[in-house]
Formats: C-alpha cells, structure tokens, sequence
C-alpha cells in the first residue's frame, strides 16, 4: 500500500513560496491561518538554506497521542487528518508537533483558540469526499481525485516532493548521486523514523 | 503509486457552490470561510474587504453535472512565461491546476504564478470608472469618461501640441495591445510613448542591439540546462525569476555546472551559488575588465571566434589593460584572486553563459555595462551556442513583446527607427498615407538657441523618456525641447513610483492639466498628489479577461486564451484604446484592417486580426510567421516540445512540426513557408531553417578599412560560406537569385520601389511585405539580415569602448578625479546635468552625511509598483512591511534593532522613509538594500485615505524611489535606480 510522504529538497527550494500562495488558492486558506510556510535558515549568510514544511503526516503522530479527544485518524495512504467536529480547540497538539503544524484560527480570552487547521495533504477530512460539508471544513480533496497535494505539483524548483514515500525517496536518491551532495531529507527521521540512505 | 481513497465523481469548484448556498445576502468568499469555522485571524484591515461597493455576481450554484472548462493563459508577472491553467465554471475561476505540459514551467509556479486567480475576483480591483470632483473620488460612466478624457485631451492638443499628452504604455499589455498603442500614438502625432522597458532593460536593448544586431535574451530558460558555467551579474533570479532556477539548478545538478554570483548582496540566488562574489555598486565595467584582464593576461579568449566573428576587440584589449588585479580592487573591492578563478572558469569551462538584470542595467552607465558584458561573452566565444549566451532575464510578462512593438520614444513597432523609411513601411502597412503622420505631428519653434523643427522633422525625433517625464512637466518651457511642457499624462498599467526622485514625481503630477489611469489597480499615479480635479481612472481587466499574445523572455510567442470576462465594469485595453481613437477621430482608419466584434460595452478588434497585422509588418524582428493559428496550434500541444532544444518531438503533430516552441523570433517569412522560429540566436550550426543565425550586418560593411563581415563563419548548410550584406533586390539580383521571386512577390518588390530602378533594387528583406525575399534567402540557407561581425567597439555611442564611471553618488570621491560622470548634455528633448550634480555632492560632502549606499531590488512576492501583487492577500500576508536591510555593524553602531522603526534619509530634497530594520549581513557594511514594490506611504505618511475607497492595496508602505536619485544614461534615459546615497536613524 501507497504510504504518503513529503520531501523538501533544501538545495533546491528558494523560498519562492509558490507552496505556501498554492496552498491559500486551492483551499482559500485565510489571512492568518498558514498550513505551509517556507523556513529559512542562516537567512543572508553562506549556508542559507530553506525548507518548506507543514504537516509532514508522521508514522506515528505525536498529535493524535495527546489528543484528548481522539479526533485524529490516519487514512490508508498514511495521511494524518482530524474531525472538526470532535475538535475542541485545546492546543495539546500544537505543543505535540515538532513541525509547528497546527493552526487555530483565533486568540480569545481563557485560551479559546477555535477549531484546529492543518495540512490535510490535500486530502479533505472525515465527511464526504469533495461535499461541500468538507470543502467548508478542511479545503478540497485532491487526493480523492487523483491529484496530488497543490504546493509540491507547483513548486519552481520541483524542491518539495509528494507521494508515495518509496518513489520520492528515488527520486531524491538519484538527485544526490548525479549533483554529488545533499543536506538530507530533512524531517524525516522526526517524521518517519527514518532517512534517506545514499 | 497514489490511490484513490473512493471513487467519486471530481468535485471541483466547491467554492461557486459554497457562494450559490449563501447567495442570498452579498457575502465574500472569505466571509464564508469566517462563518464556516476556518475564521479569520491577523489584520484588522482585512475588515474592510467585504466592504466593497460592487461585487461581480458570484457564481450561481456548482452543478456537478456540466463539464469543468480548462483554459490555458500565461501568468502576468515576471517573463518566463509560465502556462497557467484555469478551470472555469459558471464564467467563474474556480480552480488552478499545474499546467504539466507547457516546456517553460512544467507545472510549477512562484508565489505569483500559484496566486493568479485571486486577480480576478479582485477585492481591490479598481471597479468602474472614477473622476476626481474637489478632491473627492465619484463614480462615473464609461461614456462620460471617454468623453470628459477625449474633450481635454484635444484642448491640450490645440493649446500646448500633440506632444504634451505622454503616452505611457506597459508591458502588461498583450502583443497587440503594446501595438494598438503604439499605434494610436502614431495617430496621435507623437514620439512620447514609452513603458516599463524604460527603465528595466532599454539600456540592454540599446547595448546588445549595438554589439550583434538585436537586444534580447539570445538563448533561453530552457538552453541554460546545457550551461557549464552561469554567471548572474546583477541579476537575482531566485526571487525576480523563481520558475527559471528549475532550469537552472537541474543544469546545474546534472553538468557540476559553475553558477558564480557577483552582486552587492548575497541574495538568494547566491545562496544557491558555487561561487559568489561581493562588489561595490555601480562597478560593473571594472569588474568586467578585470576578469577580461586575466582572460587576456592568460590567453584563455577564443582566438578563432574573435577573428572570424568580433570585430575591434583589440582596441578592447588595450582598454582592459589599464584594469590590472590592483585598480580593479581599488575600484571594486574585490581580491584579484577571486576574478581570476571567475575568469579562468567562464572562459575554459564551456558552454558559459552570463546573465544581467537591472543591478546591470539601471545605471548611469547602463548601456556601457551591457557592452561590458557582452565583450566578455565575445572574447570567450560564448555567443550563438548552445548553452552560451546573454541570457537577458526581463521582468514583466510582456515587457519583451511591448519593446517589440515599439512602446518606445525612439522606435515605431519592431525596431523600425523613427526615420522616413519607418515612418513610409508602417503607412503601406497601415494603409494611411504617409502624409497624414505627417500633419499629426506638432511643429516645434526655436528654443533655448536649438534649431526648429518641422513637423516632418519633429516625427523622426526620440521622444522623453519615461524616467523624466515629471522633469518635462515641471522645467522652464524654454529647456524641453518641443512645443511646450507635458501637460496630460495617459498612464495604461504603470506603476507611479517605479522610477526615482518621487519627490519631484509628486510635483509634476500636481503640474498637469490632466492625468488618466487605466488599470485594475488605481495605482500610485492615483494616490500619491493633491489633486483635486482632472483626474481620471479608467478599470482595465487583466490579461486573464481577454485574449492575446505575449512574448516571453526568451522571444517564444505564447497564446493566452480568455479565462472570464472582465470583472466589474472594467473592460479590455482593446475596446478603451478604440473608444478613445473613435473620440479623437481617428478610430475609422486606425482600426480599418480589422475584424472588429462586439465587446462588453462597445466594438473592439480581435487580438487576431491586430496579430495578422503585425504578421504583414514585421519583417525586420521576424514577427512574420507566428500566425495567430500557428500559436494556438502551439498551445495545443505543449507536451509536444522537448524540454531542452524546445523544439517539436517526433510525434508531434503536422501543425507544429520542426518548430521551436512559441516560434521564438525571428520566425522568417510568411507563415506558409513555416520557419521554425529560432530558438538560439546567432547561432551558425544550425542551418537557416533550423533556426541558425550570425551576428546582424547591420553597421556598414567595412570601419576604417576593416571589414565588418564574417569571415569564414556562416550557417552551415547554406550557399553563402563567408560574410555577407543584408539581403535587398538588388543583391538577390547580383546573386542571380532574383529569378526564385514569384511574380506576386516581385510585383510587390517593384511598387514599393516605386518607378525609379535604384528605389526597387534598394528594397530591403525588412521592408519587402511579399516576404519573398525572405523566402528566398532562406531557401538558400541565408539569413535575410546579412552576416556581420559583432562589434566590441560602438563607435556611434558614448563610450565607444566602456570606461569605469563613478556613480553620481558615489562614497567614493577619491576615485572622482579618474572615473568622473560623462560631462553634462541634452538627450531626448531634455537636459541632462549628471556631472554638475556630481561635483555638488562632492563639494558638500554628501558622500560623509551619507555614508551609506543604497540599493534596491525585487522581493519573490511582489512585482514592479506592486500594486496588483499588494492587493493579493494570499501575497500580501507573506510580506506586510516596508523594509531596509541593514548590515549588523551599521546597526549596532547607530542602535538600530532588527525590527525597529528607522528613518532612511536621501541626498536630495530633505527625502526621508520611515521602514523596518531587517539586519542581515546579506548587505555589506555601508550597504543598505530596499525592495522596490511598496508605496501607499509617503515620507512618513499615510496615504491609505487617498485610493478610491475598497481600492487601497491591503499593503502599503514606503516607496525607495523617494530616497533614490538623479542620473540618467545618456543613450536611453534609463535612470541610476542601483547606487545613491542614504543615511539611517533609529526612528
């Protein structure tokens, strides 16, 4: 079986952040509410290097095991989603995730935070696929159609990779061989318990 | 491999659905995603955007059953010309899907690119219409615009000339909207007419076309996967050209190739480099010479080439000398080590290549800079290959296609000039008598001890560039040298704080009679005076609400299909320019040779029918075969493209067989005889069908006993083995060659010619409108502009061989006694005192009160003037502050923290802007860098209350044209937007 992954090639990406506007489009994500950012490291100096990231949709989701509520499932494509209904907006998650991926859509008083937003890996949620209900929810359902997540099939660069693990792994793999280097897949051992071997 | 979860029938364009279950009350989208749970948070503003007065009808209800239209248009921001595909249902945008097939993008996009749609829902487009009335914005009609428009646009004719109304048109228009334009100009009665190419790469266009014959990119995105070895002067594609680094970085995968970075900033494009290397602003020409020096100094130039190609590189070799590894680091401050292993990798390690954007071109030196470049490339060899060249990146959509077509004061459509003979093609074209052009144009009367002009006189003179435009606005009548001041300014998609010195823009919009916007955005021409009345914006749609061509950086032609149709009340630049001709009365012959249908509101040409125009007229660029069919037979069948030679594969269809994507120019002839376009210019190893090419034999055949033909070099495969003179009747009959015309074709040889034997043998392949002697040429394996010698020496221009000079604010006054400014003259109707103002600065010490230097740049998410990219929020929320970056040492130094407010003052006018602190070593130590897309605030001010209301950008801020300042290139009027001077305070 398929199992879903996201690979930031960091030599590639050029914080064009075609990945985070793609992202805001598909879903009409709102102001204030990023399911993906670019993040850049040693900003202005040799070395600088950028990652895409967002929800990298772990084996084993730090997420769901905090959850009070249970309202994470992992699909049969290893995709990591969570039930707006059953959400209640806690925030464990948030302090859960080592990739900063939870988002809520406000700051009230005695810590309300309204339902928790995230990468769905364009996969929409637990209502029916591509229903209204789950459009207004969690974005479109791409994955339902085939289609794979909007920010890695529109990268410049082709630096963020989504897909089956294995494949995108290959593709790595055969990157590093012919350019000679490679800082890593980075994330993946967080994510994945694993690494990308050359 | 991926697997569908459930079988569903696609679902696309929940959105339309979602709008139709709430279309009861006037609701926006973003309201739905607030009532819906995924609620807004973050900027107040954003309050304001359901606000808006007039909405387009959202969509009606989403029914799963009709068929989900695709469309295929190209992005409107940056030239690499990126396919995007649009899903429409209802006539509304509801998807963006990655258009696979296109050669160029594959797919992907920037931040821009993947945000487009946003454009035309278009919260903060301009929505109908507006006057100003005592300050106040009103709505009005489109009738009574154009009719308000045209009644004060024929008083200022009859009080002040043709020549105060300034045309300014842009490159957001498509192929035949740049056309149309110019045109209208034409009819109009006058040369000031000009866009964005102005002051992004006229100084390129001026440099290159001097050097080889034409000023464009001479490869392409796609060539550069063949590069060993890519150097990026002033150039920081990372973030100006996101989509090319996919071209870039795999070339640079798979060859090991070099890519070396030389900038004042480590940009992002750097951090990508092999190698970077860091220089003073405004030193390109000593960088250049001394990385010729060792090129020189160590024999590594390609002998063979230069003789056989290049003409006068000696003289640059004795100019070059005087740069040796010590000067230059004086000049430039960098090691002369490191320009040894830059010079040593491009000259050995080839293909190379070197590409330059404005960090190359906006300089009081530009042109000169351009030629720098461009003798480096000819003393290596590394023109007219595969993977060499001067890859020229251009910045807007169509600013390509809009130089074309001649939205330049120097030049009427394909780089025709402004003579008598340019003047005579276009009427035969154009089916309007000569004479009639003629009577358009003002007669201007002796001033200031010049000469008159007649009008025949006056209609072959450079008009003002639009860099100075406020300066013919606001200076003594008696010193602009036409029959009086600008008095209106028509301003169609141009941005108003895009050019420096805002201070004295600001005054000159206050100066004019009358000022007209056309674009979706009001813009800064909107905002940032005080005037009251005669004032007017008219809302244009995008180019993704009508059809047309654009011409992308690397000259393929690419077909954009309409998506919708024009939102608002906001209408095409097609139906506008034609209201606007039918008020001035001249609409009927202007429009003549089209097929006119019925737009939105009024008639308007089909972009087809101004195209086949263009194809009957333009010889000389090789606009002649790229048929309208022909380049939607291209968008057809993108995948059918290989992805590095950009030529069609095997399999692809009849209709595109053996042509170059987009038929990149020159597309030689008629369309029937099918030339493939050209994919690399200049380039003898292809034969003339294929697309080969030599350098343009377009400066004489010989200079002071030296000849200025080829010598040994030709296409291959064609009759002609040595150098030869552009094709005329006269050489095809002393070639015997005459005979292969058709009697059509050589009928219409002879009426251009008229009676006289010595006119007809004079016809060139430029102005020859049967293409036959295109045709023949080409049969014969020739390339219908001759085969000349490139030439290191403009011996016509400034500078016939560059010389390093000082910026006119430079820090160094050490070097001014060496490297001062070109003395002070008059170009283009108007003075240019660069010099007087350099030796002020110096004598007040300026270069101590302002110890910094200033330069400034793109930011990936925005474009130009930004306004368009500032009213996008998917854009906006990525970058919401004006900033300056700082180098840590100049911050510690002055207490300024990351973050903080600061005042950057300029040189000239008491200029000062209060932006964030961003400090980063990015910039060196006295080295302050600001983007260049912001405006909205002016010197501290807020100017939000002065857009039409619902129309301000939802990001505004700081405009670094305020602070930068005077200095013009005397070949162009391309302004000095790369070196001033500033200081920075803590605020």
């Amino acid at each position: 079986m398929a199992r879903m992954k996201f690979l930031c090639d960091a030599d590639r990406c050029i914080e064009c952040n075609a990945c985070v506007t793609a992202c805001k489009n598909e879903h009409e994500v709102p102001w204030g509410i990023n399911r993906r950012r670019v993040v850049t490291i040693n900003d202005g100096l040799p070395g600088e290097r950028s990652v895409s990231m967002a929800c990298m949709h772990c084996t084993d989701a730090p997420c769901a095991a905090v959850c009070p509520v249970e309202c994470f499932y992992t699909t049969a494509d290893g995709v990591v989603l969570h039930s707006k209904d059953t959400c209640i907006g806690c925030g464990y998650c948030f302090y859960a995730c080592p990739f900063g991926a939870p988002q809520y859509p406000k700051v009230g008083n005695f810590g309300t935070r309204g339902k928790m937003d995230k990468c769905t890996y364009c996969a929409g949620g637990p209502d029916q696929d591509m229903a209204e209900a789950e459009y207004v929810k969690y974005g479109s359902n791409r994955l339902a159609e085939g289609k794979l997540p909007l920010c890695a099939e529109m990268c410049s660069t082709k630096a963020l990779l989504a897909g089956d693990g294995d494949i995108i792994a290959d593709i790595y793999r055969e990157r590093v061989v012919t350019r000679g280097y490679g800082s890593g897949a980075w994330g993946w051992r967080t994510a994945y318990g694993d690494t990308i071997t050359v | 491999m991926l697997v569908k979860r459930r079988t569903l029938e696609p679902a696309r364009g929940s959105l339309a659905a979602m709008a139709a279950s709430v279309a009861a009350k006037p609701v926006d989208r973003r309201s739905f995603l607030r009532a819906s749970g995924l609620a807004v948070g973050g900027l107040a503003a954003l309050g304001t955007l359901g606000a808006a007065t007039v909405r387009k009808a959202e969509a009606g209800p989403m029914n799963h059953a009709l068929p989900v239209e695709v469309k295929k248009n190209i992005c409107t921001h940056c030239s690499v010309g990126c396919t995007v595909k649009a899903e429409v249902q209802n006539g509304v945008w509801v998807g963006q899907e990655p258009a696979w097939d296109s050669p160029i993008n594959r797919g992907t996009h920037c931040a821009k690119g993947a945000s487009v749609r946003e454009l035309v829902h278009g919260d903060r487009r301009l929505k109908y219409p507006m006057k100003k009335e005592g300050g106040k914005w009103v709505r009005i009609s489109w009738d009574q615009a154009i009719d308000e428009i045209g009644d004060k646009l024929l008083a200022i004719r009859a009080a002040n000339g043709a020549d105060s109304a300034y045309l300014l048109g842009s490159a957001k228009f498509s192929n035949e909207g740049a056309y149309l334009f110019r045109k209208f100009a034409a009819f109009w009665g006058t040369n000031n007419v000009d866009h964005q190419a102005r002051i992004c790469h006229s100084t390129t266009v001026a440099g290159v076309a001097n050097t080889w014959g034409y000023g464009a990119m001479t490869n392409s995105y796609n060539d550069i996967r063949n590069s060993k070895t890519i150097i990026f002067m002033g150039s920081n594609a990372a973030e100006a050209h996101p989509v090319s680094l996919q071209h870039i970085l795999t070339g640079k995968e798979t060859n090991r190739a070099n890519v070396i970075v030389i900038d004042p900033r480590f940009t992002r494009t750097a951090a990508h480099a092999t190698d970077y290397v860091r220089m003073r602003s405004g030193t390109d020409i000593a960088v250049v010479w001394g990385i010729m020096w060792h090129i020189f100094e160590n024999g590594w130039e390609d002998k063979d080439y230069i003789a056989a190609r290049v003409y006068g590189m000696d003289q640059v070799r004795a100019e070059v000398a005087k740069y040796n590894p010590a000067e230059v680091e004086r000049i430039t401050g960098i090691p002369g080590d490191q320009l040894r292993r830059v010079a040593e990798t491009f000259a050995t390690q080839r293909p190379s290549t070197f590409i330059w954007c404005m960090g190359g071109t906006q300089h009081t030196v530009g042109t000169a800079n351009v030629r720098a470049y461009c003798n480096l490339l000819l003393a290596t060899g590394n023109v007219g290959g595969e993977g060499t060249g001067a890859n020229i990146f251009r910045g807007h959509c169509n600013v390509q296609g809009a130089t074309d077509f001649g939205l330049d004061i120097a030049n009427l459509p394909c780089y025709y000039g402004l003579g008598a003979g340019a003047w005579k093609h276009w009427s035969r074209v154009w089916d309007v008598p000569y004479d009639y052009f003629v009577g358009r144009f003002d007669e201007v009367p002796a001033k200031g001890g010049r000469d008159p002009r007649t009008p025949q006189q006056n209609m072959e003179v450079s008009g003002i560039p639009s860099t100075r435009w406020f300066d013919a606005a606001l200076l003594d009548a008696e010193d602009v040298d036409q029959r009086d001041n600008i008095k209106a300014m028509i301003v169609f998609g141009h941005g108003g704080n895009t050019v420096p010195r805002m201070l004295d823009a600001q005054k000159g919009m206050d100066a004019l009679d009358l000022l007209v916007v056309a674009d979706p955005h009001p813009t800064t021409f909107a905002a940032l005076h005080s005037r009251s009345d005669n004032t007017y914006l008219l809302p244009i749609c995008t180019q993704f609400e009508c059809s047309g061509s654009r011409t992308a950086s690397n000259r393929s032609v690419q077909w954009g299909e309409k998506v919708v149709d024009p939102i608002f009340e906001s209408d095409t630049d097609y139906a506008v320019i034609y209201r606007l001709a039918q008020k001035l009365g001249f609409a009927d012959e202007m429009f003549k040779n089209y097929e006119m249908v019925q737009g939105k509101y009024t008639l308007e040409p089909t972009p087809e029918s101004v195209l086949r125009e263009i194809n009957r007229g333009g010889w000389s660029t090789g606009y002649t075969g790229q048929s309208p069919e022909r380049l939607k037979a291209h968008m057809a069948h993108q995948d059918k493209f290989d992805l590095v030679t950009l030529r069609a594969l095997p399999d692809a269809p009849a209709e595109v067989t053996g042509d170059y994507y987009g038929l990149p120019w020159p597309c030689w002839g008629t369309p029937q005889i099918r030339h493939p376009g050209t994919h690399t210019l200049y380039n003898t190893n292809l034969h003339a069908k294929d697309g080969g090419g030599t350098f343009r034999a377009r400066f004489g055949l010989e200079k002071d006993g030296v000849t200025l033909l080829a010598e040994g070099s030709a296409p291959v495969g064609g009759d002609l083995t040595d150098g030869y003179p552009q094709f005329t009747y006269g050489v095809l009959q002393k070639l015997g060659w005459d005979a292969d015309l058709t009697p059509e074709e050589l009928a219409t040889i002879q009426r251009i010619g008229g009676n006289d034997p010595e006119n007809v043998a004079n016809v060139s392949w430029s102005i020859d409108l049967s293409g036959g002697i295109q045709r023949v040429a080409i049969a014969h394996g020739c390339i219908p502009f001759g085969n000349g010698k490139a030439r290191a020496v403009a011996w016509n221009l400034p500078d016939p061989i560059p010389v390093h000079r000082e910026p006119i604010y430079t820090p160094r006054t050490d070097l001014l006694a060496d490297y001062p400014t070109r003395d002070d003259g008059r170009q283009f109707r108007m003075p240019n005192i660069g010099k007087t103002i350099q030796d002020k600065a110096a004598a007040d010490g300026l270069a101590q009160k302002f110890p910094i230097i200033l330069t400034s740049g793109r930011l990936v998410e925005y474009e130009g003037g930004g306004e368009e990219t500032r009213s996008n929020p998917w854009l906006a929320e990525l970058q919401q502050d004006m900033f300056v970056e700082i180098n840590p040492a100049d911050a510690r130094s002055r207490g300024i923290a990351d973050g903080g407010w600061v005042w950057v003052t300029g040189p000239e006018g008491g200029s000062k802007a209060r932006v964030k602190a961003l400090v980063t070593e990015r910039v060196a130590p006295g080295v302050a860098f600001m983007p260049f897309h912001f405006a909205g605030w002016f010197q501290g001010e807020d100017q939000r209350g002065k857009y039409p209301e619902g129309t301000d950008p939802i990001v505004l801020g700081e405009s670094v044209n305020v602070i930068t300042s005077y200095g013009y290139d005397p070949v162009t009027g391309m302004h000095e937007g790369k070196v001033t001077l500033c200081q920075i305070a803590a605020a």
